[in-house]
């Protein structure tokens, strides 16, 4: 549950840092104020987030030892690296230089301002790598070897773990989806504030950036995700079988739209809309490729593992697929239609647009945590695909009330600090932007402190 | 020396590296409305550690995370063990990490006064908790022969670990004092200045009762050793120093206390992690926690490689930010 509430924040700081560093390289290059002034703008906004992006991301790392102890103890080895890596390389580059960009406005040159917030950015995104390399190894666990005696996997191969195809294609598409949900938070913003007609010259130009950064990263989110998806047909086929509740081995396969029934319980539903031949190339890159199905997949287990039940939830798996990959679609099409209307010089004019571009803001969150689910729940029962399965990595110290307690604790606690962030942020954004300085190369110093 | 060896010394310095750091971050938290007359005043101090608290956090989180990488064992029992106290620190520090910047947000006296009083209780209960659970790991907790822990928060609040929390809670006031000293100009640089010279006193008969029970507990006698010697005279120094203008020195000895004080409970703790008050057969140590060879060895390179990068660019922050804050800055909050 924590992870998923950070999931919500992080992709927001990760592609902001970027599409920050990339306004303040514009303004260090052309040299107009606007620029500046957009840097500033959501430089505070992106302060806003990553104070609460930053202090979750400490529960996560230290949830795992509380909450996961057995776990903990038998995958160490292994999974505690990255972890480890991710610290040192990536949180204290992040940290420390967030803090120079903040302070540093009026005391630094302005090439080494600059720098720091590309550290910024590009720690985030390195931190991102670091945990997705330990998620993938969750997921398909490479590069290892199982300890005769105490029977723990020790690694024995970090490039193996580096290389994970899990992992390759699983970052890049989750370093894409934050881009993309940068750029359409970005876009929101931008939005309201062109219908409101304030500064229109100066958010034009952000919105136009941030289309032009949607569009194309949305396409590549998309391919990279389906090629993820062909990626973990392979090494998962549960989870793709699940996400589409495909009970029976079948080929070549068809795609279902929409389908009503066919959870766990039920394993034919009564109403699918379906294309033919399509769940074979998205699994399998093949117009006629087989996908094995649920039933002979669990069989399959059932002979390595001993008996039990192998099969996640499938309702959640199938809605959540589809929850990711429609809101997707809808995304694309939003920034098509934007470029269309930048193209025809009307950007600034169509309410219509602007007035759905604002409320997307909501459109990547869902997407986010849709695509979140459809990986972890898809790898249930197991917490490590194939060596240990979630029930048994629970702390066994730990009683069931202290961790219901906390969590209750945990989840007031993000729900207070979400709302503050939220509307904070909202209320910034909606703040006009400060003042433009007469000469933008020797204006008067700001006080670059905390406020 | 071994790898494994090699990484307690990594994890201890770690320890030591994050109480230095965030220790004064701490004390400013602490005492940044006493310290103050007025929102200038408390903007002065709080800007003090402005650019620099949220590098220093991360010394937190590295050390977890390497004792994970290096002892997974260790992190285990440790952080399920300590559930709710750690639950606890965490709270506190998200409270203390989101109060620096949700404070600025409005200007309304309420919304400050409430982040204030936020930023001061997480700024004592944090390390408070942390020092309790590192006296835990010396003092004993019930640990079964499957290194499970198998007592209750109850008994993680045994009269040394409370200590070993009041003395790192002590410590960090100190700490934050001469900080501040050494940070600002005018009168809040004086009002901190008469602080650390009242509170030395009290500060070295709390870290002198910290070194004997030390000892007493590792059963090593009763006399402190010599580097505890010389942190509870550097304590009186501190003092002296902070009378005489020399911010610098003062600031420099209060550091000294405080890798003393982290270093010992590491120095008493080797070579075991955890002791188990089940008999020294069930103790955690460091080989029967840590990684196999490859982890440790590929830890080691990456560290190596690394960690000076890391100490470079974080001492040219401080560097960056060496000058003094005075008030006047503060006074027309502008317009942010």
């Amino acid at each position: 549950m924590t992870s998923i509430y950070h999931f919500l924040f992080v992709p927001v700081t990760i592609g902001l840092a970027f599409l920050t560093a990339v306004l303040q390289t514009m303004w260090h290059r052309r040299g107009q104020a606007a620029y500046r002034r957009l840097t500033r703008f959501f430089g505070t906004l992106l302060v806003i987030n990553i104070a609460v992006g930053v202090v979750t991301g400490l529960v996560q790392e230290f949830q795992f030892g509380m909450n996961w102890s057995a776990y903990s103890r038998l995958v160490g080895d292994v999974f505690g690296a990255p972890l480890a890596m991710e610290g040192l390389a990536a949180f204290f580059l992040e940290a420390t230089f967030l803090g120079v960009w903040i302070f540093g406005w009026d005391r630094l040159p302005r090439r080494i301002h600059l720098a720091s917030i590309w550290a910024v950015a590009i720690g985030a995104s390195l931190s991102a790598a670091f945990i997705m390399a330990a998620n993938s190894w969750m997921q398909h666990p490479v590069g290892y070897t199982t300890d005769a005696s105490t029977g723990k996997p020790q690694l024995d191969d970090i490039w193996a773990v580096m290389t994970n195809p899990v992992f390759l294609w699983g970052y890049t598409h989750v370093l894409l989806a934050a881009l993309a949900t940068a750029a359409v938070v970005m876009l929101a913003v931008s939005a309201w504030q062109l219908r409101k007609g304030k500064h229109t010259e100066v958010f034009a130009r952000s919105a136009k950036l941030s289309l032009a950064v949607l569009a194309p990263t949305m396409l590549l989110a998309m391919f990279v995700g389906s090629e993820l998806g062909v990626v973990e047909a392979r090494y998962q086929p549960m989870k793709i079988a699940a996400a589409e509740a495909q009970w029976e081995t079948c080929q070549p396969c068809s795609f279902s739209v929409f389908q009503i029934g066919g959870g766990n319980n039920d394993q034919t539903p009564t109403q699918v809309i379906e294309i033919p031949h399509l769940l074979s190339l998205l699994a399998t890159n093949h117009w006629n490729g087989q996908v094995i199905g649920l039933n002979e997949i669990n069989a399959q287990y059932q002979q390595q593992y001993g008996p039990g039940n192998y099969v996640p939830n499938v309702f959640i798996q199938y809605w959540s697929m589809r929850l990711m990959a429609y809101t997707a679609v809808v995304i694309l099409l939003l920034s098509l239609w934007g470029l269309w209307l930048v193209h025809r010089r009307k950007l600034e004019t169509s309410r219509r647009f602007l007035w759905l571009a604002t409320w997307a803001v909501f459109l990547p969150i869902i997407m986010n945590t849709a695509g979140w689910m459809l990986t972890e729940n898809g790898r249930q029962p197991w917490i490590v695909q194939g060596i240990m399965l979630t029930a048994d990595g629970v702390s066994p110290s730990v009683g069931t009330a202290t961790i219901v307690t906390s969590l209750i604790v945990f989840f007031l606690l993000y729900l207070v600090l979400a709302v503050v962030d939220v509307v904070l942020m909202i209320r910034y954004a909606r703040r006009e932007l400060p003042p433009a300085p007469a000469e933008p190369a020797d204006e008067p110093p700001v006080p670059a402190a905390i406020p | 020396m071994t790898l494994v060896n090699v990484w307690f010394i990594i994890i201890a310095v770690l320890w030591t590296g994050f109480f230095v750091l965030e220790g004064f971050d701490f004390g400013v938290g602490i005492l940044h409305r006493y310290l103050a007359r007025d929102e200038a005043d408390r903007l002065t101090v709080i800007n003090t550690i402005g650019p620099l608290w949220d590098g220093n956090e991360v010394w937190l989180v590295v050390a977890g995370a390497a004792m994970f990488a290096a002892f997974p064992g260790w992190y285990a029992t440790m952080f399920s063990a300590m559930y709710l106290a750690l639950a606890l620190v965490l709270v506190a520090l998200i409270l203390r990490g989101v109060a620096f910047e949700f404070r600025g947000r409005d200007t309304g006296t309420g919304w400050r006064r409430t982040w204030s009083i936020l930023l001061v209780v997480g700024s004592v209960v944090a390390p408070f908790l942390i020092g309790v659970a590192l006296g835990d790991l010396l003092q004993g907790l019930p640990i079964g022969s499957d290194q499970e822990y198998a007592g209750t928060f109850w008994d993680l609040l045994q009269p040394y670990a409370l200590w070993v929390g009041i003395t790192l809670v002590a410590i960090c006031n100190l700490h934050g004092a001469t900080f501040i000293a050494l940070k600002t100009t005018g009168e809040v640089r004086d009002r901190a200045k008469k602080l650390a010279k009242r509170l030395a006193p009290f500060v070295a008969v709390i870290v002198a009762v910290f070194a004997i029970w030390t000892h007493v507990i590792a059963g090593k006698g009763v006399l402190p050793n010599i580097v505890e010697i010389a942190a509870i005279l550097a304590i009186v120094a501190a003092a002296w120093f902070a009378g005489e203008e020399r911010d610098g020195w003062a600031f420099a000895l209060t550091t000294f206390v405080m890798a003393a004080t982290i270093v010992s409970i590491f120095t008493e703790l080797f070579p075991r992690v955890m002791v188990s008050t089940n008999g020294p057969a069930t103790d955690l140590t460091i080989s029967n926690t840590a990684s196999g060879s490859y982890t440790l060895k590929l830890m080691t390179v990456i560290f190596v490689i690394i960690f000076p990068v890391v100490a470079a660019y974080q001492a040219w922050t401080y560097h960056t930010f060496r000058r003094r804050l005075s008030r006047a800055e503060f006074e027309n909050p502008a317009e942010e």
